[in-house]
């Protein structure tokens, strides 16, 4: 017959099964914690789009209203669809002039420059692009009254476009 | 065969922007790529399009290798009077072309 009650206690510094198993849970954990919060951080606030930050240089760049739409994943990276949308009314004197798309990873990183010399009350483009490997795109809405708009968007490319002639 | 296509939206309404789609028939040679024997074969992409809508330049895209081999830009333009887009590009080699479209405004 098996009765708890008559089994010897558990010395002491036998750590219980349910202690070891919640160190064996928060120790990996703690240990992720500082690796992880510099990588979320960075994919947030600090894009590494060499480009896009010679372009901005030391101007204040809001987010939010400008959107840069690609597919998460582009199976053929020659032809990958973008899309950038700014929806307005935008306030007199302070129309999108220009859009910049700019690149992280390819060879010529100013991809494309978009300018609108009448104003429009929104802002809707549709373009194709070729990406050299998974990347960072950056989108970047010039006002005229010289304000900035930036999106961003990451995307996985499975067939990079060709660029050594294979 | 021409060298580009533009489609504009089919009801335009005077005062509101409309859609207009182009797509440029050109490889886009990045100058990044080889031919079999290993020579760089030399760059050659569309650098500017620009569209005119009769008469006033109403939309211009800086282009480079970025883009892919035929490249499709889509934008708005407000509709102000019925008349003509005139769509004009570039190439690094000097090639210029450039395509037509009717605009019909209505109201």
């Amino acid at each position: 017959m098996t009765n708890p009650s008559s089994w010897p206690a558990a010395p002491a510094y036998l750590p219980r099964r349910r202690a070891v198993l919640a160190a064996t849970v928060a120790l990996p954990l703690a240990s992720l914690v500082p690796t992880l919060a510099p990588l979320t951080a960075r994919a947030e606030d600090k894009p590494d789009v060499a480009a896009f930050k010679a372009y901005v240089g030391s101007r204040r760049v809001s987010t939010g209203r400008l959107k840069l739409d690609v597919p998460r994943i582009a199976d053929n990276g020659n032809t990958v669809p973008v899309k950038i949308q700014m929806i307005g009314p935008f306030a007199a004197g302070a129309e999108v002039r220009s859009v910049h798309l700019f690149s992280e990873k390819n060879p010529v990183p100013q991809m494309a420059v978009f300018h609108f010399p009448v104003a429009l009350p929104r802002i809707e483009l549709e373009s194709r692009v070729r990406l050299a490997g998974s990347q960072r795109l950056m989108a970047v809405a010039t006002l005229a009254d010289g304000s900035l708009h930036a999106a961003s968007a990451d995307i996985v490319v499975t067939v990079s476009a060709c660029l050594d002639g294979s | 065969m021409a060298d580009a296509r533009i489609q504009v939206a089919a009801q335009i309404r005077r005062g509101e922007p409309f859609e207009v789609k182009v797509i440029i028939r050109h490889a886009m040679e990045t100058g990044f790529r080889l031919t079999d024997d290993g020579k760089p074969i030399a760059r050659n992409v569309i650098r500017l399009v620009t569209c005119h809508y009769n008469g006033a330049e109403v939309f211009r895209a800086e282009t480079s290798s970025g883009l892919s081999a035929n490249p499709y830009i889509s934008f708005f333009v407000i509709a102000r009077d019925s008349g003509e887009l005139v769509l004009e590009w570039i190439d690094d080699t000097g090639v210029k072309g450039s395509e037509r479209a009717p605009v019909v405004v209505a109201g």
